[in-house]
């Protein structure tokens, strides 16, 4: 009987084994983090200082100021009185609700990280690109990234940095860099191959080829990639709130631990009006920028 | 456009020689194959590689006109690209002024194709995201010459093409003849001694395609560049070729002068091929007028009765040092004689038949052959007498003939 056993149950690992396993990993990993927790927190020191000087910078700009900046870069990217005029009001009463030091601090996280996440995703949305073989060992990477729940890698970025401003970083630019890297491939990846072809037949060399055709003509998908990073690195402020970095975040974990709706609600709504905004000045640029497909299109 | 080609006929400028290409994973394996000459299906199925091109061999030279024609799927738009080495061949020599261009490493390749050859394409490949005088002075840009001068060029070439004054449009904006007039600009705005033509009016259509065609014509008598010209309307190649060469299956069927591929189709391809075309227009009077016969030479009455003796008709065209001067019967002849024998000429009523030259199109001559008792006499440039054309050499070469036909049709069958 006890032979058969594997038919009405899957096999297993003993107890002691797997309690082996976890101990090992768990072992080489703080090993791993004592060693060189220190060395790879140096290498993130300038991140870190930067980080913190955005925030003060925010912080310490007059109120009218931060607001006059953001709704004259909103009114430069889209053209639009009415979504300036939003931006204005939204930010008034997100001041006049008490949030604004929170929104100050969760924009200047959100603003590094996607700055990070361009500077980092679009070169790898490039080399995949140009490359078979990297698209193939990237795409499951990035399947990983998007799936994998954050607090699992939360886990040992907290184990190795500890807890503050530069874990929460990496855990939003893990999470939110995966569509402005696939957006970036698919975008030179559609680009016209006629239209390639021309720059070819007329001596452009490869960076020309480049620099020249692909990321122009991918420039909406790579827009509509951005766009959805800065929505993804939004959502992930609440987790990040988890392990010590402050801004909107903190208070809605305040409220669900508490059970304060209202608190909780207005600054999920200071959240939500943060994306909106983003998102519409985001893609009103894209497609100003797209201005050339205008008119008749005769193919 | 046949004379200018023919007067510059005497430098080759680009050469081809034993060219083939194998589409698929690993073409040199399979090689052998195809040296075996087994055909494009057995290739195929045997091994899964598509045999393109198949045993080219080209000589193109300095300022001609060169079309290569052929069906879609023939492998005319692969040959085209071989000869920037847009796509590499499996074997075979491409000379451009001789240097072997498969020995080029890829920094001097790219600068060939800035300098050498510049392409226009069937789509187009305009950059949507430049405006026009940008696309114009994009070869140039990349050549990196300074974008003032580049743009003054660009500027000029525009104006050359007909659409001086669109400059700061965007391509989306214009319609497709304006969009492959840019085309053309672009191509010629670097200055680049050959011109690849892909398909290049085969997107247009058709009143604007003839309009294009005259455009480069014109365009061609000023610039003498070498053009190679890609098409699969043997219209447009015999309007305006100076030689032909035609492809089928990606192998070389037939190569030459428009004339004799229109005359003597080297097999019933070629032949399916000419019967659909307007001869009409493709051909002129030189090609198909018959060696002068009936010519008076003589300078009396009497010898000229003497030579029209030997003619088969009753007239004869009178020929003197300053060339054809009309058309005399034998009865005026006869009727003049028993006036005065010795007489001149000259002085004598000809009959009302004006001469036609041997450079007109077929089409413009054939109400005036129709109309006429006797063949036309044919003239060139000075006036001589060079041929003479019937309304039944006129009829022959319209029609098609019974026999030709026949074979064709029974070709295509098998």
């Amino acid at each position: 009987m006890a032979d058969a056993s594997w038919l009405s149950e899957i096999p297993q690992l003993s107890r002691g084994s797997l309690r082996d396993i976890r101990k090992f990993l768990d072992t080489e990993y703080r090993d791993f983090s004592r060693e060189y927790g220190e060395m790879i927190e140096g290498f993130f020191d300038p991140l870190l200082t930067f980080l913190v000087w955005f925030e003060k910078l925010l912080l310490a700009t007059p109120w009218w100021l931060v607001i006059a900046i953001i709704a004259g870069l909103a009114y430069l990217s889209s053209r639009s009185w009415k979504l300036s005029l939003g931006v204005v009001i939204s930010f008034f009463m997100i001041g006049y609700f008490g949030m604004w030091d929170n929104t100050m601090r969760t924009m200047s996280i959100i603003l590094v990280c996607t700055f990070m996440a361009i500077a980092l995703g679009v070169p790898i949305g490039i080399a995949m690109a140009r490359s078979d073989r990297v698209q193939s060992v990237v795409t499951p990477l990035l399947d990983i990234m998007q799936t994998m729940p954050a607090f699992v890698y939360l886990i040992p970025v907290v184990m190795l940095l500890g807890i503050g401003k530069i874990p929460g970083v990496i855990a939003v630019i893990i999470y939110a860099i995966p569509p402005v890297i696939r957006l970036t491939n698919l975008g030179i990846r559609l680009v016209d191959k006629d239209v390639l072809e021309a720059a070819t037949a007329y001596g452009a060399s490869s960076m020309q080829r480049l620099v020249g055709v692909q990321l122009p003509l991918a420039m909406p998908t790579i827009m509509a990639g951005i766009n959805q990073t800065i929505m993804m690195a939004l959502s992930m402020v609440v987790i990040a709130s988890m392990i010590g970095v402050k801004g909107l975040g903190q208070p809605v974990l305040k409220s669900i631990t508490n059970q304060y709706f209202t608190l909780g609600l207005l600054n999920g709504l200071a959240i939500v009006a943060l994306a909106i905004i983003f998102d519409r000045v985001s893609q009103a640029y894209a497609k100003r920028s797209q201005r050339y497909l205008g008119g008749m299109d005769n193919g | 456009m046949g004379e200018s080609g023919k007067k510059a006929a005497a430098t080759t400028l680009i050469k081809i020689e034993g060219l083939y290409k194998l589409f698929g994973n690993n073409p040199k394996k399979y090689m052998p194959l195809v040296h075996e000459g087994k055909s494009k299906d057995e290739i195929l199925a045997e091994t899964g590689h598509t045999l393109g091109l198949k045993d080219i061999n080209l000589t193109i030279n300095k300022g001609e006109i060169f079309v290569i024609m052929g069906l879609s799927g023939s492998g005319k738009s692969t040959l085209i690209r071989h000869f920037n080495r847009l796509i590499d061949p499996t074997e075979g020599v491409i000379e451009v002024e001789g240097t072997d261009v498969m020995k080029l490493g890829p920094k001097e390749l790219e600068q060939f194709r800035r300098h050498k050859m510049s392409m226009v394409f069937q789509r187009f490949g305009l950059l949507p995201h430049k405006s026009v005088v940008d696309n114009v002075a994009y070869g140039l840009s990349i050549q990196g010459v300074s974008k003032a001068e580049s743009k003054a060029k660009a500027t000029e070439w525009l104006a050359t093409v007909g659409l001086a004054g669109y400059e700061e449009q965007y391509p989306a904006q214009l319609s497709g003849g304006q969009q492959q007039r840019v085309g053309l600009a672009r191509a010629l705005c670097t200055d680049a001694e050959i011109l690849l033509m892909d398909e290049a009016f085969s997107a247009l259509d058709p009143l604007i395609r003839s309009e294009m065609q005259d455009q480069l014509i014109e365009l061609q008598e000023k610039l003498h560049k070498t053009i190679i010209f890609i098409t699969h309307d043997l219209d447009e190649a015999l309007r305006i070729g100076d030689r032909i060469a035609i492809l089928k299956d990606g192998e070389m069927v037939q190569q030459g002068e428009p004339e004799d591929i229109l005359l003597n189709p080297a097999d019933a391809y070629v032949e399916a091929f000419v019967r659909d075309v307007n001869r009409a227009r493709a051909l002129t009077v030189e090609t198909v007028m018959k060696a002068p016969a009936s010519r008076i030479t003589a300078d009396t009455i009497e010898e000229a009765l003497k030579q029209m003796k030997g003619f088969k008709g009753d007239y004869g065209y009178h020929i003197n040092d300053e060339g054809y001067q009309g058309v005399l019967t034998e009865e005026t002849l006869q009727a003049a004689f028993e006036d005065d024998k010795k007489a001149d000429l000259d002085s004598l009523q000809y009959e009302d038949l004006d001469a036609i030259s041997q450079d007109a199109v077929l089409e413009t001559v054939i109400p005036e052959t129709l109309n006429a008792e006797y063949s036309l006499p044919v003239i060139d440039e000075e006036g001589q007498m060079t041929g003479q054309l019937s309304r039944q050499t006129l009829a022959e070469v319209l029609g098609n003939d019974d026999t030709s036909e026949d074979t064709a049709e029974e070709q295509k069958k098998s």
